[in-house]
């Protein structure tokens, strides 16, 4: 009985938290084949506002700088993500490291208005005494970056984590050089951990609106800022349309990605267990 | 244990060479260094300056072989002194920790009974709550509206199915601001104490009932404290974030809730003033340090110890 009652708590508790999850997802997709042009009052089945967004140009060009800008950030934030990773994991002690890990996993926290603010500040004071960096796709990309790094760290040092020491000393007492340790034995292994840091940083960029906001400048107006800016003024159609594409994008990026995941570990379970028939 | 230490860091010292080290740590140190905390100190520095007609005045200035330091602690007097900005502060305090409560409240039984789930669930479950971080964060704010807006869906449900005669007032209050923040914040609480409740010892519930503790007792003195970490990240995660909320009280909000980053916006991109946003911005730092050392050190903690 007492097992019972656990049980339905359990799933009545995890089915709630879920419907609060995804309801509002699930409202953004239906309501943007509404016919309606009242946007909440339903007016049957429509592909009105999946035209009237073909032919959004602020919308479209906005995306194409976004998409630009999160390419660049996802691969700067893997990069120094991944470093920043190896050296916390690595190297115990080294002078300033406390202030190190405190600079890699404050902006995960801290609020973006700050770190906006204060890029933008430091980016006009310096233009001011050397002439450049002009705001635009550059400074947003900077500003994305810090805070995909901070991401990626995490991402991939919990991986690190993981990993046993074992295959990298195997690896130099077979005669490997750092670098050859580094490329042919850590990096396949942390390889999966990058790639889903990479797609997590791809993400957040594609999303950010405050510190695009505070970076950006003439001409430079992300996707995020154009809907942003509609979305304050009241209910527009035209996001319900892009929120479905994401949704559809997401979903399908993360079955493929799963689908490639679940493979790769069969195929590794089967040549784990050949070597083991072998030796 | 200690030896244990050394021998790792001096493998890892060898296999990387000291070049190698130094450029491992270097990039991101120098990277940080430049993007993260001098932009700080620019901040503070211009906190102190003077506002010119459309720029900033320089602090220090050099004419004729003198050295000029001029700084102007006028827009922390006036922050000080003007009680809408201590309310703004103290309201966006009050906001971020009713947050974080029911966060907590909400995340906790959810992250249990995910963690107790038979093991080959889990994934697909932890799958589950990720994949809304996928999906735009501003998107999802966005939906809130259209549910919560007088003529939003909740209201056209309720009012067809005769359950209100009027339209209910929830946009642009105080409910639909917590609302939002819970429901974007919600997923930081449930990972970490996922994390922490999944790798407990159930040996040592089941000592305790053996020993004669009721189930609900078992619960409270030892899941509970051995969760503790668990708890303070993800209220740290929950916490610091919505102090300085700009996106969700925008939208969700309306304008009698106040909120420390709106003002820090307004005061930026209205009103042009840049010494007091940096001022609004120095203040919130200092309101967020404590729990943002305790959240560095629970990071440290996590990530040294567990494994070694």
């Amino acid at each position: 009985m007492k097992i019972n009652a656990g049980r339905v708590t359990s799933r009545v508790w995890m089915g709630a938290v879920f419907l609060f999850l995804y309801l509002p997802i699930f409202t953004l997709v239906v309501l943007s084949f509404n016919g309606s042009p009242m946007v909440t009052s339903w007016g049957g089945w429509s592909l009105r506002w999946y035209q009237e967004l073909a032919r959004d140009t602020e919308i479209i060009n906005g995306f194409s700088l976004s998409l630009e800008i999160a390419f660049l950030t996802a691969c700067s934030s893997v990069i120094l993500g991944t470093l920043a990773a190896l050296a916390l994991h690595r190297f115990k002690r080294f002078p300033g490291r406390t202030l190190f890990a405190g600079m890699v996993n404050s902006p995960l926290v801290m609020p973006e208005v700050i770190i906006g603010l204060s890029l933008l500040l430091m980016l006009v004071s310096v233009q001011r005494m050397f002439g450049f960096p002009e705001r635009g796709l550059g400074t947003i990309w900077l500003g994305h970056t810090l805070l995909g790094m901070a991401y990626a760290t995490v991402v991939v040092q919990s991986r690190l984590q993981e990993l046993s020491p074992q295959m990298e000393e195997a690896a130099q007492d077979l005669g490997c050089r750092p670098l050859q340790v580094f490329f042919l034995v850590t990096l396949p292994l942390i390889s999966q951990a990058i790639g889903s840091a990479w797609l997590l940083t791809f993400t957040l960029s594609l999303d950010d609106v405050v510190l695009s906001a505070f970076l950006s400048g003439p001409g430079s107006t992300t996707m995020p800022i154009t809907i942003f800016s509609r979305a304050r003024l009241g209910l527009s159609p035209s996001v319900n349309t892009v929120a479905t594409l994401t949704v559809a994008v997401v979903s399908m990026g993360v079955l493929a990605a799963s689908i490639l995941i679940s493979r790769a570990e069969r195929r590794r379970a089967a040549e784990m267990a050949a070597a083991y028939r072998a030796s | 244990m200690i030896s244990i230490a050394i021998k790792k860091w001096s493998f890892y010292d060898r296999i990387t060479g000291p070049w190698g080290r130094s450029a491992v740590i270097g990039v991101p140190m120098v990277f940080l260094l430049l993007v993260f905390l001098f932009p700080f100190l620019v901040v503070f520095k211009i906190s102190l300056s003077e506002m010119d007609t459309v720029f900033f005045k320089d602090i220090l200035t050099w004419a004729d072989g003198v050295v000029d330091l001029r700084l102007k602690v006028g827009n922390y007097l006036s922050l000080a002194e003007d009680s809408l900005y201590i309310q703004t502060y103290l309201s966006s305090v009050k906001f971020a920790a009713i947050t974080t409560a029911i966060c907590l409240l909400m995340a906790y039984p959810f992250a249990y009974f995910m963690a107790r789930s038979p093991a080959d669930k889990r994934p697909a479950l932890l799958m589950l709550v990720m994949l809304p971080f996928w999906t735009s964060f501003l998107l999802r704010v966005y939906a809130w509206k259209m549910l919560l807006a007088d003529s939003g869906v909740f209201n056209n449900l309720a009012l067809a199915m005769g359950l209100i005669s009027e339209p209910v007032k929830m946009m642009n209050t105080p409910f639909s601001l917590v609302l939002g923040m819970v429901y974007t914040y919600v997923p930081f609480m449930i990972l970490p104490l996922y994390a922490n409740l999944a790798k407990m010892d159930l040996r040592l519930l089941e000592a305790a009932l053996d020993l004669g503790a009721t189930p609900w007792q078992a619960f409270w003195r030892i899941t509970v404290p051995l969760s503790k970490s668990g708890i303070i990240a993800g209220s740290m995660l929950v916490f610091i974030p919505c102090v300085g909320e700009f996106v969700i009280p925008e939208l969700l909000g309306g304008p009698q809730t106040l909120m420390i980053g709106r003002v820090l916006w307004d005061e930026f991109f209205s009103n042009n003033d840049w010494p007091m946003a940096a001022t609004v911005a120095v203040v919130m730092v200092l309101l967020i340090i404590v729990p943002l050392a305790l959240f560095n050190k629970y990071q440290a903690e996590s990530n040294s110890g567990g494994r070694a």
